[in-house]
């Protein structure tokens, strides 16, 4: 580790200085995220947002879109594009009802353009292609079942994730209510939600709220914040892809601290070398009661030192490397008025969902669900969203999104397992020949709703799949898998900056090939060819396939082959590697 | 006050002068008239500071005068050509349209040819309202003095067919005036019959104006001459089709397209409210199951006013086969004795109904001709209609677009069976003819449907589906023009996200700020249906206060429908927000009508 300490010892500026950035003229003049959002509602001219209220929505959870598929045929029609919103849940640790989840089901079949609802990433559910005239309902409809979009976008802290392990589900249970709780405390505490979406009415299940934003500050955050509560082994939540995360770590079954990492994040920028996917810093332990002024501490340390300035380089990950880790940290203990102790012991194993039946410690079971891509739609052979819909009609636990984009039905009885089972199994919710490769395989939306996909990314998935699979037939591996991540740019929602093969997408059916992640989720693999069109792609893995097949050492993942025999080389500081 | 009138004042006779005067001309018989005109002129020019009135010169007892009442400017069109003929003969014409003529001045004429077209449901064009009131009213004189007949034009798939024209008709005789020759009822195909009419009352007009040859001295009226076009209905310039692009959305309902057409180094100028009239061709396909349907062969020979060609280019270019006649119906009915069909004819309501929705070919293929029963192309050809231009209001100011017209065509599209049916011209714009083809066209002149004359007038513009097309070319012609005036648009279609026609060039003049205000009216987007007249009376007062500074209001689209509904809502909000009786709101907007302020541009 000397070598990673010397990297540490960055010295630049605590504040960085220069004109800066449009976007926080925008926050500074929106009075607390309020900005014209009310007037741009009656404006039925136009479907989207104008100005900077385009920006704005997203701290209210909102992300402007347009159909892109038919954006050039909208253009000669002499009509704009078909503008909507998508639209992300606040939904701390992936916990539905099965009450809430009738009332998005409803919603998205009648009140949007897709019909279908989509798992993410962030571990919540997104409505893609809702109409300006039904954005007020949505969140009034939201609202009456207790549920809230603020802060899941912009620069603010958004989704809180949590490990979906409901077979300790008593650690579980704990570590999700700690997920709330900073959800809750880093959330930003402006009324203008309440005010815009639901006529000022306080929201359900909130707290009376004043003004300020003790945290967040008037300008908020420079840039987006991701945090996540982690119970390992498992590393579901891929905490290297986070600003801020809290590793859970039990004594005899009992929660009683965390090790906190900070500083991740995946996104970068197509040929800027400023620019590169980093993994979090471990900041040492934290006993339970200061992990609320931990976690303050961080964001405003980040909100403080962050470079308003450039954007690129907005991020945490990038404040730590300029400042230097040791700084950082220093700030952050003395803003908490505590001193990290040193890191507990603690493994990643794996990060992937125990797809089909487990059985918790309470005697409760769990389905887990894979669901390709995340998105729950009537397909025609496999109507998965009604299928959903029917089990929350019998269902008397929950359901637990995870941060791979498929869907546990948790806490069921005994005696309901075969109803669960039969219900599941009519709607092709549970197919048992559905690959390890394809269980350890994601992707982001893009194309055609996200307005920064360069290329096909959810779209492209399930075919690339079925060609990887006849590549690990071929060469005698079907039973291995490869984690395999596509996404359709830069910016990391699909985590292919942790995958043991990512393709990050360039343009139209161009994708930059990176090798090396492991499957734990603790390296960030490096590029390995540029521009690949699909032919290429194949062909590329075909061969290395090849070689890891007959090469390999007993049981040596793809990620780590890749490393051995120097096919690709090892990202171990991202500054100082990645673009090497 | 105008000067003129204030000299007429001061001019004119007061009672007891026109009383002597009158006992002193009474005896005089024809003659001794003359001479006393003559005499009296002479006076007239020796006293130079008299001006006589100018309207002695109409009452001149030698003048044709033909009036005509015409919404789309077919009527205006037959009227002029009319004119043209009737000129050429020698006779002194006079040709007006109804609104400019003061309906009381109709008794000081003495031979009068009227050509009118019907509205919708039997309604008097606008031009012609004033005047059909007031010959029905209490109001009207006796016109024994006079002479008329009337050529009536209209459509017999509507219930009223012809009406205005009856009316007028009928109006007249009730008033005691003479026909010169019966009243020409003539359905959309008009042009052999008004000729015939034409030479029959221009004859009856030489023989009561005892007019016998042409006379040397008689010039071309400038109102006809000045108008004449290089290219017309009968002689229409062959243009490019450049473009036909759909500007509804994929999942709209209707399929809207935005056509732009070429008039190359034609000279062809027209002005925003202008229409363009288009010659097209039936679909080879369609003409080729029809024939198929009929038993007949394509390449028979039929005679199309005297001129020998094939069946199948008679069906394409001569004949209309997408629109059905009554007469056809009734035709095949007792052709093929289909009892269906022939039940049909009783009900008038049902006939009209069921012509409306069967093109030609699926008449004839629902009731088929059996094969005892003998059909030749001649007849079959001999019982359709002859094929008419389709007039669209134009969309494009020449301003902008120079020497392109643009229009923006609703395609008529529905399904007959397994079959597609288009319409005639429709289909042809759409995609029976490939862009870069050529299309027949010329310029239908609408006065009745004109920008103000003064740029700083505000206008309120109300053009729901394609009925925004002229608007398009005033918003044009204003920002071509720098007219300071406000603007201020309504329209309405079935979804924002599907139809609305020309969402981006509008949201482009609101930012520029020439479009002051834009109010939209989506049915669909809701459960209750919303239209246009809803929103003008939301916004009743301002609606109320443009038009009291003087604001025009134009009106076009659907006529049988929207058009009646704009009407009530400007008449309620008149109404309400002046104060006013109904009574007093119908004057109101009657007198806006009068003046010029409330034009439409209805089908």
């Amino acid at each position: 580790m000397t070598d990673l300490t010397k990297e540490n010892q960055a010295n630049g500026p605590l504040i960085v200085e220069g004109k800066h950035a449009d976007n926080e003229r925008l926050k500074a003049e929106s009075n607390y995220l309020r900005g014209t959002i009310v007037e741009d509602l009656k404006d039925n001219v136009t479907g989207g947002f104008t100005a900077d209220n385009f920006q704005l929505i997203r701290t209210h959870g909102m992300y402007q879109q347009d159909d892109r598929d038919i954006r050039n045929e909208r253009t000669k029609q002499k009509l704009e594009p078909l503008h909507n919103v998508m639209l992300r849940a606040r939904m701390p640790g992936g916990i539905i009802t099965p009450t809430q989840w009738l009332a998005i089901d409803k919603f998205s079949r009648e009140k949007t353009s897709y019909g279908s609802i989509r798992i993410t990433t962030r571990q919540t559910f997104q409505f893609h292609g809702v109409l300006k005239p039904n954005i007020k309902l949505m969140h009034q409809t939201l609202n009456e079942y207790g549920i809230d979009s603020i802060a899941t976008a912009g620069d603010v802290n958004r989704n809180v994730l949590c490990t979906t392990n409901p077979v300790e589900s008593e650690l579980h249970q704990e570590a999700y209510e700690w997920a709330k709780k900073i959800s809750e405390h880093l959330l930003p505490k402006t009324r203008a939600y309440a005010e815009i979406w639901l006529d000022g009415e306080k929201i359900e299940g909130g707290t009376e709220t004043g003004e300020v934003e003790p945290i967040l500050g008037p300008n908020y955050l420079p840039r987006k914040f991701k945090t996540t509560v982690v119970i390992p082994p498992q590393n579901d939540v891929d905490v290297h892809a986070n600003d801020l995360n809290f590793i859970a770590i039990a004594d005899n079954g009992k929660l009683i601290g965390f090790n906190v990492l900070v500083g991740g994040g995946l996104a970068m920028t197509h040929g800027d070398k400023s620019t590169y996917p980093r993994k979090a810093d471990d900041f040492g332990f934290v006993a339970l009661e200061n992990t609320l002024g931990v976690a303050a501490a961080v964001v405003t340390t980040q909100r403080d030192w962050g470079n308003r300035v450039n954007r690129k380089n907005a991020k945490t990950k990038y404040t730590i490397d300029r400042v230097g880790v040791d700084t950082f940290k220093a700030e952050v203990e003395q803003r908490a008025g505590i001193k990290f102790s040193e890191s507990r012991p603690y493994e990643f194993t794996g990060r992937g969902d125990r797809i089909g039946w487990t059985e918790g410690f309470d005697g409760k079971h769990h389905l887990a669900l894979f669901i390709e891509n995340g998105r729950l739609l009537d397909n025609p052979n496999a109507p998965l969203k009604t299928g959903m819909a029917e089990i929350a009609k019998v269902h008397k636990g929950d359901f637990r999104m995870t941060a791979n984009q498929n869907i546990i039905i948790a806490g069921i009885a005994s005696e309901d397992k075969a109803d669960i089972e039969k219900i599941a199994r009519a709607h092709g919710l549970m197919a048992d020949n559905v690959s390890v490769q394809r269980k350890n395989s994601m992707a982001c939306v893009a194309f055609p709703t996200c307005p920064l996909a360069m290329a096909e990314a959810e779209r492209y998935l399930p075919g690339l799949v079925t060609d990887v699979e006849a590549i690990l037939a071929k060469h005698d591996v079907a039973d291995e898998s490869i984690i395999l991540r596509v996404t359709g740019c830069p910016n990391g929602c699909g985590r292919a900056m942790l995958a043991e093969i990512g393709l990050v997408g360039k343009g139209p059916s161009k994708y930059n090939m990176h090798l090396g992640g492991n499957t734990a989720g603790t390296r960030v693999p490096k590029m390995y060819k540029e521009n690949l069109n699909e032919a290429d792609i194949l062909q590329e893995i075909d061969s290395l396939v090849a070689r890891w097949a007959s090469e390999r050492n007993n049981g040596e993942a793809f990620g780590d082959f890749v490393i051995r025999v120097g096919i690709i080389s090892e990202v171990k500081v991202s500054k100082r590697d990645f673009h090497d | 006050m105008l000067p003129e009138k204030q000299n007429l004042n001061q001019t004119m006779l007061d009672t007891n002068q026109l009383a002597s005067f009158k006992q002193g001309i009474n005896d005089l018989s024809p003659l001794q008239l003359a001479w006393a005109s003559g005499y009296l002129a002479a006076k007239a020019e020796s006293v130079t500071s008299v001006e006589l009135p100018a309207t002695t010169s109409s009452v001149a007892a030698a003048t044709l005068t033909i009036l005509y009442g015409s919404q789309t400017g077919n009527a205006k069109g037959a009227a002029k050509s009319l004119a043209a003929k009737a000129s050429a003969e020698g006779l002194n014409v006079e040709l007006k349209s109804m609104g400019e003529l003061k309906p009381k001045a109709i008794k000081n004429l003495t031979h009068l040819l009227i050509v009118a077209s019907t509205n919708g449901e039997g309604e008097a064009p606008d031009d012609a309202i004033a005047l059909h009131e007031f010959l029905s009213s209490k109001k009207a004189p006796k016109l024994d003095h006079l002479h008329y007949s009337v050529l009536a034009l209209g459509d017999t798939s509507y219930e009223f067919f012809c009406q205005t024209g009856k009316d007028f008709d009928q109006y007249l005789e009730n008033l005691g005036a003479k026909r010169m020759a019966a009243r020409v009822d003539c359905d959309v195909d008009y042009d052999a019959e008004a000729g015939a009419w034409s030479v029959n009352v221009i004859a009856q007009a030489k023989k009561l104006l005892d007019v016998d040859s042409p006379s040397s001295n008689v010039m071309p009226l400038a109102t006809v001459s000045s108008v004449e076009e290089k290219y017309t209905k009968q002689a229409p310039y062959t243009a490019e089709l450049l473009l036909s692009q759909k500007i509804t959305g994929r999942d709209s309902a209707k399929d809207v397209r935005h056509v732009e057409i070429d008039l190359g180094d034609s000279g062809i100028t027209y002005q925003a409210g202008d229409a363009l009239g288009v010659w097209f061709e039936n679909s080879s396909n369609l003409v080729n199951e029809l024939i198929t349907a009929l038993g007949l062969n394509s390449q028979e020979m039929v005679s199309v006013v005297g001129e020998s060609i094939e069946l199948a280019t008679a069906l394409q270019a001569k004949y209309e086969i997408t629109q059905t006649s009554i007469n056809f119906v009734e035709f095949w009915a007792k052709l093929v004795g289909s009892e269906k069909l022939l039940a049909l004819l009783d009900d008038k309501t049902a006939l009209r109904e069921y012509a409306a929705n069967h093109q030609v070919v699926d008449v004839v293929k629902s009731e088929p001709l059996p094969n005892e029963v003998k059909l030749s192309a001649q007849t079959f050809i001999e019982v359709l209609r002859k094929i008419t231009p389709r007039l669209y209001s134009i969309a494009s100011a020449q301003s902008e677009v120079e020497e392109e017209v643009h229009l923006t065509v609703g395609l008529v599209q529905y399904q007959a069976g397994d079959e597609v049916r288009q319409g005639g011209a429709s289909g042809f714009l759409a995609n029976g003819s490939q862009e870069g083809s050529e299309v027949k066209v010329f310029i239908e002149h609408n006065d009745n449907f004109r920008l103000p004359a003064d740029n700083e007038t505000p206008v309120i513009m109300i053009g729901p589906g394609t009925g925004v097309a002229p608007f398009r070319a005033f918003m044009q012609e204003r920002e071509a023009t720098d007219a300071s005036g406000d603007n201020w648009l309504f329209f309405g279609d079935q979804t924002f996200t599907q139809d609305f026609l020309y969402q981006v060039e509008w949201q482009n003049y609101l930012k520029s700020g020439l479009l002051n205000k834009i109010d939209l009216a989506f049915s669909r987007d809701q459960a209750e249906k919303i239209y246009v007249q809803d929103r003008l009376k939301e916004n009743a007062s301002e609606v109320f206060s443009w038009l009291e500074r003087g604001a025009h209001i134009y009106v076009c689209g659907d006529m049988s429908r929207m058009a009646k509904d704009v009407e009530s809502a400007l008449l309620e909000i008149i109404s309400e927000q002046g104060q006013l009786s109904q009574e007093q709101a119908t004057t109101y907007l009657k007198d806006l009508r009068n003046a010029k302020r409330y034009q439409k541009d209805v089908y």
